[in-house]
């Protein structure tokens, strides 16, 4: 009797906080009702949902491929210490994760290579993708440094067994551009290019193309070939336009060959490696005072995806959130107009005044055999210029708080031993770095600036 | 009202004296740098005269107050023996004879030791550099963790206040002696309190017998005295005979705990020299009761160490991107001649006058200086450079020395100061063995003692084999940090017995 009347009280009070509750939030919403264009809601916060119907799509004129104008790059994947703290493996259930994320929100072009993440990317990839009707999506994978014809067909059998695959969609020799003469010993001498036409002539490659870093000489010889591509990767964005370093050809004059030869381009580095998403201050602030809310990633995913002849634009995705982020950005595809590219020019103009390391993290320097993080050096040399951090001169007023900010973070993101003042100038990295930057000549920029930091000197 | 002037003063020296051992930024040092120089071994060791006299004149007027304020051995005895009352109320110290064999062959111990430049047993006996050890050895690594937790959140929110260091041991043995000085001192103030330094302790024995002849001292009013016993039950120096009325003053710190135990004031703190007024007037104080303690100092067991992994993975044929290379730990070389920092002048003269406090070993900010294990050296800094090199801006170690084992320099002195030379080692150099380039010993040396010579002279793109300008080579081991050679570097370097300037 006790128990049931206080049952039925504790049940009282339950209901009646409910009803307050409920009646409190009722209240609340049509209050806020009144403001009709409010979409907050608890999937996409403020920015409302992620939509899974309004991908942009680009239809390869060769083939027909209807694919999303945002690709997947799998250079990068999430990794995860193993568990029995022997180093590091992919974190294989967050790929699956993106990788059905990616597809249910319309995603259908998967970028990987049997070297990028240490060698395991195509098996992750491959893991991912199997669960997925083979119609679902179109996969790209590459003949990475190979020399002699077995161990080129040796790396494509390898690759659709780790793919899970019997057939490519699309097939690319991998970086060439260094000179013609090497892409003479990669694929023409040893007839390695004729078996993967060969290939292509019995469906087991449903494109060939390559993807290029380099030299235009390399660029206008392999383009002008007999041979007829399918397709064309190269690296654009509002920087490399006109302004691309190191030894890359601006990208205007790629994307003009490309459109007068009507082979479809492939883009990477959108970013240039993150870069184009953590802008200085100053940039940023001109992007804001056009759309208030948008990210420099979005500008530059915007600049990528407007030209007509961009099949699709290649991003590695490690977090939910920029995956995300790009799927918004691409569904649909606002092109820009002409007051927007006039604004990344002046952007772009800051960025190359800037006093950036063009390093894109590709990773392709590394393991530097002496222990080295270069792409992790260059990356906090980067933040720091971003971040308007860098002193020009030890009288600067922020000297204090920038030597400190250097210094400190500067052993935070790397450990002491893998730091430039390491760098014994080997320059085994030098032919490896697709940006053509002189590793070791920067790695000792990067020390000096630190030294005169640590020795307090005048400059 | 004396006794908390002596504990007020006792414990802010004492912290601060620790603070000085435990902070690894160098900051403290340049406020607080003059606490380890008015040590009295220290001062005697560096002919700081001043000092010297000052000690000296302080103990004849004042009894022995330097074991009782400024030693931060004796403070650190105090603590143990007042954490021993609270937990177990019923101890009480009771009168004992002097053991004076034992404090004055100590004291000839010592001295002979010092003459002799046995400089160990010098070291293991200062009082000062015993508590040195135990700060260094067992709560640096406390402090340094706890700065490691902070750094951890501060790089959460994006602030740079706090950054991480690395703890590491510097040397097993005097770990180990530190450890064991701990106990024993420890123990030893537990049970009996000011056992240590009235026996054992070569500072106490000098001081002690200058204290005979103070000014003030502690004097019994025989008329008051009803001979209770309550001062001797209270005296961690068991020097108060109150049978007989007679404090032994030789033992006596001055610690006044007996003049606020007394019920009756008969114990005063007075001049042995009575003034016209007659008796000056005796200070008695009950009305005091336990203030702030002395916070309780927990010893936590050394974090963690850094340890790498010394496999290479086997080479996949296909060189893949992206990962990192292993880096084996380097190990120390077998140098004929240990470095010493610049500002030592000669080993000799370094030897003689460390008391191996090691205050240098906790500010160094490169992780260079360690202590000895060689027994005729040992718990000495000695430089090595696994770790890191002797910068050039940095003469943090000289700026601390209280002993004048390491005299004072500036960065431009130490740029021309030879502390030792660098010595090539062909079989372990990379561009004899993996027939590459290296410049990494070239490039850092601040005095360009190093350049590159082409093993063959008629090729242009030859191999470049290191040559070392002894003339230029000052020591610092910047090469040999540098050096990519692993485990044993292929540029080291040999101290010099006695420091030139180039």
């Amino acid at each position: 009797m006790i128990m049931e009347k206080k049952d039925r009280k504790e049940f009282n009070r339950r209901n009646f906080l409910k009803i307050v509750g409920v009646g409190s939030v009722t209240s609340a919403t049509t209050l806020i009702g009144c403001k009709p264009d409010n979409r907050v809601s608890v999937e996409g916060g403020s920015i409302g949902e992620v939509p899974t119907d309004r991908m942009t799509y680009r239809t390869n004129p060769n083939t027909g491929d209807v694919v999303s104008l945002l690709g997947y790059g799998c250079m990068r994947l999430p990794l995860r210490q193993k568990t029995d703290g022997s180093g590091e493996e992919v974190d294989q259930e967050t790929v699956n994760e993106l990788v059905d994320y990616a597809i249910e929100h319309g995603v259908n072009y998967f970028d990987t290579a049997p070297i990028y993440v240490r060698g395991w990317s195509e098996a992750a990839t491959g893991i991912a993708l199997k669960r997925h009707p083979r119609e679902s999506f179109f996969v790209a994978t590459k003949s990475s440094r190979s020399n002699t014809l077995e161990s080129g067909i040796a790396m494509y059998h390898k690759s659709m067994q780790d793919l899970q695959v019997d057939y490519l969609d699309y097939y690319l020799l991998h970086s060439i551009g260094s000179s013609i003469e090497d892409f003479h010993k990669r694929f023409i001498d040893n007839k390695l290019l004729d078996f993967l036409l060969k290939e292509r002539e019995v469906g087991r490659i449903r494109n060939l193309g390559w993807s290029f870093h380099g030299i235009v000489d390399v660029f206008d010889y392999v383009l002008a070939m007999d041979v007829q591509w399918d397709f064309c990767q190269i690296q654009l964005n509002y920087q490399d336009w006109k302004y691309a370093t190191g030894r890359n050809v601006n990208a205007e004059y790629l994307y003009g060959e490309l459109v007068k030869r009507n082979v479809p381009a492939i883009i990477m580095e959108p970013l240039l490696g993150g870069r184009l998403a953590r802008v200085p201050q100053q940039a940023l602030n001109m992007m804001n005072e056009i759309h208030l809310e948008d990210s420099a990633a979005k500008w530059a995913f915007r600049y990528a995806g407007t030209p007509e002849h961009v099949l699709t634009v290649l991003s590695g995705m490690v977090y939910m959130e920029h995956l995300q982020e790009n799927i918004r950005t691409y569904s649909p595809l606002e092109p820009l107009n002409e007051q927007e590219y006039e604004t990344l020019e002046q952007v772009t103009e800051i960025l190359v005044n800037s006093d950036y390391i063009q390093c894109t993290e590709c990773q392709y320097c590394m393991p530097c055999p002496y222990g080295l993080d270069i792409p992790g050096v260059f990356a906090h040399y980067n933040r720091c210029v971003s971040a308007g951090k860098m002193l020009k001169s030890s009288n600067d007023e922020n000297y204090k708080n920038a030597r400190r900010d250097f210094l400190v973070g500067y052993d935070r993101s790397i450990p002491k031993l893998r730091q430039a003042d390491h760098c014994i100038e080997c320059n085994e990295c030098l032919s490896r770095c697709p940006q053509q930057i002189r590793i070791p000549e920067e790695m000792s920029r990067v020390d000096q600036y630190a030294e005169q930091l640590k020795q307090r000197l005048e400059f | 009202m004396l006794k908390t002037l002596r504990l007020t003063l006792a414990i802010i020296c004492f912290l601060l004296v620790t603070l000085l051992f435990l902070d690894f930024t160098g900051t403290a040092h340049t406020w607080l740098g003059w606490l380890a120089k008015i040590q009295f071994l220290p001062a005697l060791l560096a002919l700081n005269v001043g000092i010297i006299i000052g000690l000296i004149i302080l103990t004849l007027l004042f009894g022995r107050v330097y074991c009782s304020v400024i030693c931060p051995l004796g403070v650190f005895q105090d603590a143990a023996s007042w954490l021993s009352q609270r937990m177990k109320k019923k101890r009480k110290f009771s009168f004992s004879l002097a053991i004076s064999w034992l404090r004055y062959g100590m004291l000839i111990l010592c001295t002979a030791a010092f003459i002799f430049g046995v400089g160990p047993l010098v070291a293991l006996l200062d009082p000062y550099g015993a508590y040195g050890r135990m700060a260094n050895n067992l709560l640096q690594p406390v402090y340094q963790g706890m700065n490691n937790i902070l750094a951890y959140f501060a790089e959460r929110i994006d602030s740079y206040t706090f950054y991480s260091t690395d703890i590491w041991v510097k040397s097993s043995i005097t770990l180990l002696i530190a450890i064991a000085t701990f106990l024993i001192v420890g123990i030893l103030a537990w049970r009996n309190g000011r056992t240590y330094c009235n026996t054992i302790c070569p500072v106490g024995t000098v001081l002690g017998f200058l204290s005979r002849f103070s000014l003030f001292r502690l004097t019994f009013d025989t008329e008051k005295c009803t001979k209770c016993g309550l001062c001797t039950r209270s005296c961690k120096a068991s020097c108060i005979d109150s049978k007989n009325m007679v404090v032994d003053y030789s033992r006596c710190v001055s610690c006044f705990n007996c003049i606020e135990k007394c019920k009756f004031g008969a114990i005063g703190y007075i001049s042995r020299y009575p003034g016209k007024e007659g008796k000056v007037v005796s200070i008695s104080t009950t009305e005091t009761e336990d203030k702030k303690g002395i916070s309780r100092i927990k010893f936590l067991s050394i974090a963690g160490l850094f340890t790498f992994t010394n496999v290479i993975k086997a080479q996949q044929l296909l060189r893949v991107d992206g990962g990192l290379a292993d880096i084996e730990d380097k190990k120390m070389p077998d140098r004929k001649v240990p470095i010493v920092p610049p500002g030592a002048q000669s080993l000799k003269k370094f030897n003689r006058h460390c008391t191996a406090c090691q205050l240098c070993v906790s500010i160094c900010p490169n992780n260079i200086l360690h202590p000895s294990g060689k027994l005729s050296t040992l718990m000495q800094p000695e430089m090595s450079y696994e770790q890191g090199y002797c910068r050039p801006e940095c003469t943090e170690c000289s700026q601390v020395c209280p002993t004048g084992a390491i005299r004072p320099v500036t960065p431009a002195d130490k740029s021309a100061l030879s502390i030792g030379q660098a010595i090539w080692i062909k079989d372990n150099c990379v561009v004899n063995k993996d027939e590459l380039q290296c410049s990494a010993c070239e490039r850092h040396c601040p005095t360009s003692a190093i350049t590159l010579i082409a093993i063959n002279s008629d090729d242009k793109n030859s191999l470049k084999y290191p040559a070392v300008n002894k003339d230029l080579c000052i020591g610092c081991g910047s090469c040999e940090y540098y050096c990519p050679a692993r485990p044993f570097s292929a540029i080291y370097v040999e101290g010099n017995v006695r420091h030139h300037s180039v």
